[in-house]
């Protein structure tokens, strides 16, 4: 099984983008990076230029490279974003709306985790149609993952799993975070960029429970699934996804991989990890089931 | 296999049926379609007490046509792996029972129905959340879905623009909740409760609500024990649906609806431009709701398409008073300023 870091899901500066993908191009153990805006159409004008000189960075590096697509396309810059990216032959790219589907044809693609690939019937389909790789939904449980996975590994199809970062709850047409300024997301003013790990809301008890990203909804706290990560790759799962947060992530993907390889114990990863991320609560609760936000410790079916 | 449903057309009602009553209500209230579920995840209004058993189904199937009524079949959630079966035997029921289309968002789903049973129409759930023509192309070209259930969050003049660019019909929600997050795409209930939404066909669902009495009389309304709404003793308290909650933000720490206030979505007004638009059909949402709801909504709505028709102004004046706190909105229908 093999490390990937997802895409980027926060308007973070340019100068920021260039020196993260440098670091991970460097020294990060990961396989795979995804590059590109997911979550808001209009923070792409922002750092578009800067793509071509990350991805020869981190090629040069050895990872492979992936341009993920939009999950919520409507507007026309969304619709053209969302074509164009789609008309790309020298990389791999992830989608993430139905609108890219159309675009892609019969051609060479991932499918990313906002696309709903919950089941065996949609895997085969989607394979049928070109799909090369699968990320299931965040909230999918290991007994419906298994298999997912085993119907994937049938078709020759990779299947990747976040194990790492805030859980992806919600998008909306609506940006929460312009909501909060008391705009509108057309005068936004990109204050996104003020919250590089989110803007946490918590309940009238005082209580975090979650992050606003724009038109997106996350977690308070972070997926952890170090405990479940050694019996992943029995299950068919060939990649376990990363999603960068506002940590010392090079950090963060070095204790994942030294899990993976069994140099530490999920027990000392955790502690590590926990060290990385201060402050931050970790959840395993949809691998095993149950709210999200809980996290189940050794139970005898952890993996 | 009887002679398709006729959905030619334009302005057609269509409304909730959440048990059999509800059904028999709705068309006996002068609705053109009824849409409903079996008892199970196979919909996305899972929720007990609701929804039909098979023999319930036939006789109400039965009853619609009797009365020129169509019937929709709900299987609008993402079948988990390994328990696709269920959402297999619901399409084949659905076949046998001769219901005049489903409903359906799953790409699995639509292929299964599309491939085994040809003859039985699709229509593309909200659940779907296709809100460009390419994406509503996509379902159209590759299962032969007949009819898009738009997601509420598109103004007029964007809708009229899609309808130019794609092959089917177009249904709009009209009236009912407003929900706030694409649909299909929302795991907040899955996050706080361990249901999930599009696996379990469950939003805030009641057997994990509670409502707390605070020291000074008011109330907390809570989700999985997280505190959702706090209520003064003089407000009357909402249900604890966690995208119309009141959270604190760092720089709003009185605490304000983070995502939306809690209406309902009401576009009595906007009739006729929906139909200008190209809108083919109208729906209700409300299959939770009691029978004299479904009443009182279905027969005003059926007075108000009617009088569009004829060329006259709707009377709607009733239909304000059913809108949850007495609060209502045109959503993004109107502006964009929504967003």
């Amino acid at each position: 099984m093999e490390l990937t870091l997802g895409p980027l899901a926060y308007h973070w500066t340019p100068e920021r983008r260039a020196d993260f993908y440098a670091r991970i191009a460097d020294e990060a153990p990961v396989s795979t990076v995804y590059l590109g805006e997911v979550i808001c159409s209009k923070r792409a004008p922002f750092f578009e230029r800067e793509i071509p000189r990350m991805i020869e960075r981190l090629t040069r590096a050895g990872k492979r490279v992936v341009l993920s697509s939009l999950a919520e396309v409507m507007l026309k810059r969304e619709r053209q974003a969302t074509d164009g990216l789609m008309e790309i032959e020298e990389h791999e790219v992830e989608i993430n709306n139905a609108a890219g589907l159309l675009a892609r044809g019969g051609r060479a693609h991932r499918v990313g985790p906002f696309l709903n690939a919950y089941n065996e019937a949609t895997i085969d389909w989607m394979a049928g149609q070109g799909a090369t790789h699968v990320c299931l939904p965040a909230e999918m449980p290991r007994d419906a993952v298994a298999v997912a996975a085993q119907a994937a590994a049938t078709l020759g199809v990779g299947v990747e799993v976040q194990v790492f970062g805030r859980a992806p709850l919600a998008v909306s047409a609506r940006c929460y975070h312009a909501r909060a300024h008391g705009r509108t997301k057309d005068n936004c003013k990109f204050i996104c960029e003020d919250d590089p790990d989110g803007m946490p809301l918590s309940t009238g008890d005082g209580q975090p429970i979650l992050r606003v990203n724009g038109i997106q909804t996350q977690s308070e706290s972070y997926i952890e699934l170090l405990q479940e990560l050694s019996g992943m790759g029995a299950l068919g799962i060939t990649h376990a996804r990363l999603m960068p947060q506002d940590v010392d992530m090079v950090a963060v993907a070095h204790v994942f991989d030294e899990v993976l390889g069994g140099r530490i114990d999920p027990d000392e990863g955790r502690a590590r990890l926990s060290a990385i991320c201060t402050g931050t609560s970790f959840s395993n609760g949809f691998w095993h089931g149950e709210a999200g936000y809980r996290h189940i410790s050794r139970r005898a079916d952890a993996a | 296999m009887n002679a398709p449903a006729d959905f030619s057309q334009a302005g057609e009602l269509v409304c909730p049926a959440g048990t059999p009553a509800a059904l028999r209500t709705a068309v006996d209230a002068g609705a053109d379609t009824v849409y409903c579920g079996f008892q199970d995840a196979t919909n996305a209004r899972n929720f007990p007490g609701l929804n039909f058993t098979l023999p319930e189904l036939e006789a109400s199937v039965a009853y619609a046509h009797a009365r020129g009524a169509k019937v929709l079949l709900a299987l609008n959630t993402y079948p988990p792996a390994g328990k696709f079966d269920l959402w297999r035997a619901a399409a084949a029921n659905a076949a046998r029972l001769q219901v005049d289309a489903c409903i359906v968002a799953d790409m699995g789903v639509a292929r299964h129905i599309a491939t085994e049973h040809p003859g039985l129409r699709l229509h593309l759930s909200v659940q779907a959340a296709a809100s460009s023509p390419e994406a509503i192309r996509y379902y159209c070209q590759h299962f032969g879905v007949k009819r898009v259930v738009l997601p509420r969050i598109l103004t007029i003049p964007e809708i009229r623009a899609i309808k130019q660019e794609i092959p089917c019909e177009i249904e709009t929600f009209i009236f009912g909740n407003h929900g706030l997050m694409v649909e299909g795409r929302c795991s907040l209930t899955s996050w706080l409760t361990g249901e999930s939404t599009n696996m379990d066909g469950v939003c805030s669902p009641a057997g994990k609500v509670t409502y707390e009495e605070d020291a000074n009389g008011g109330l907390r309304s809570c989700l999985g024990g997280f505190t959702i709404d706090r209520f003064a003793p003089d407000e009357t308290a909402g249900y604890p649906t966690i995208c119309k909650g009141r959270y604190a933000a760092p720089h709003r720490p009185e605490g304000y609806y983070a995502f939306e206030e809690p209406v309902s979505l009401n576009l009595a007004r906007l009739l006729p431009d929906l139909m200008g638009a190209g809108v083919h059909a109208f729906k209700i949402e409300g299959r939770q709701r009691s029978k004299s709801y479904v009443r009182k909504v279905v027969g005003a709505f059926r007075a108000a398409v009617d009088a569009v028709r004829a060329g006259a102004t709707p009377d709607l004046a009733d239909l304000v008073a059913l809108t949850e706190g007495q609060k209502e909105t045109q959503g993004a229908f109107q502006t964009k300023k929504w967003r």
